[in-house]
């Protein structure tokens, strides 16, 4: 049950600062890739200012071994840069750039998107369902 | 960007590192959004589901309760229907691929001086900037 909780607390942490930070604004989104239009810097703020509780939070983890609910902390994944991390990389930057939309805001702003939100979430949770198949097909 | 928009920028990214900060340290978990949906839907996450279920009711429910109280938020987001359904495969191909978005690789990857995340996130940035140039400023069309 607290496992439960702190997932619900940190999922509403993080939506709450997805909407105050107006990351759930596509068109700000759009603005901070927009290098050679009407440039939007705001993102580097957000990014920044997620980067540096998390790097305590990482430094803390990785001392402790396992989190306060028992669970390990998971292990640093082989920092091999390997085809589908770049592939996959360039498919998801292209989808964001094209109408402003990251999973993250996406979900945090399933019921303030009205139609066009739903469109976006069904496509994406398709693919989600379908990337096991297309993994297993690749060469 | 208006004048205070740095401001609320950096403040809602506090929030956003504090939540991946308590996900980490209480449940010992990364907080990457498409890894969190994506093992839910396609079954790889069936052995933590609940915890996963939990972290996406907080995220999808609580904003519209707090847009709701003081202000209606626009997020201007297009009804093109072949965009919206284009960039969405994309996203769910594309981050399951890579595994990991902007808050898996951005967020818990770059403050974990992890060069997988660090190098993905200029990916996706450098393609989104490609791809705003030319769907923007030479097609017209977003």
């Amino acid at each position: 049950m607290q496992r439960l909780i702190f997932a619900a607390l940190s999922g509403a942490l993080f939506g709450a600062g997805l909407l105050v930070s107006g990351m759930v604004d596509t068109v700000k989104v759009q603005g901070w890739l927009d290098v050679f239009g009407a440039w939007d810097p705001t993102l580097a703020f957000v990014m920044g200012g997620a980067i540096v509780p998390m790097f305590i939070a990482w430094r803390v983890a990785e001392r402790r071994k396992t989190a306060v609910l028992g669970t390990p902390i998971p292990a640093k994944p082989a920092q091999r840069l390997d085809r589908n991390l770049v592939i996959g990389s360039l498919m998801f930057g292209a989808g964001w750039g094209l109408v402003g939309l990251c999973p993250g805001p996406a979900l945090a702003a399933a019921f303030l998107n009205g139609s066009s939100g739903l469109i976006f979430l069904v496509a994406m949770l398709a693919a989600m369902v379908a990337t096991p198949a297309l993994r297993r097909a690749m060469p | 960007m208006l004048q205070q928009d740095w401001i609320w920028g950096l403040i809602g990214g506090l929030m956003i590192g504090s939540a991946g900060a308590l996900f980490l340290l209480m449940n010992g978990r990364i907080m990457g959004a498409s890894g969190i949906i994506g093992g839910l839907v396609d079954g790889s996450g069936r052995g933590n589901w609940g915890e996963r279920l939990a972290f996406l009711a907080g995220l999808v429910l609580f904003p519209p309760v707090l847009a709701g109280l003081y202000q209606t938020v626009d997020t201007r987001l297009t009804d093109n229907v072949w965009l919206l359904a284009a960039a969405g495969l994309l996203v769910g191909f594309g981050t399951r691929l890579a595994n990991g978005c902007t808050s898996g690789h951005g967020v818990c990857g770059i403050s974990r001086l992890s060069w997988r995340g660090l190098a993905a996130t200029m990916v996706y940035i450098a393609a989104g900037g490609v791809i705003v140039l030319l769907f923007r400023h030479w097609l017209g069309v977003i």
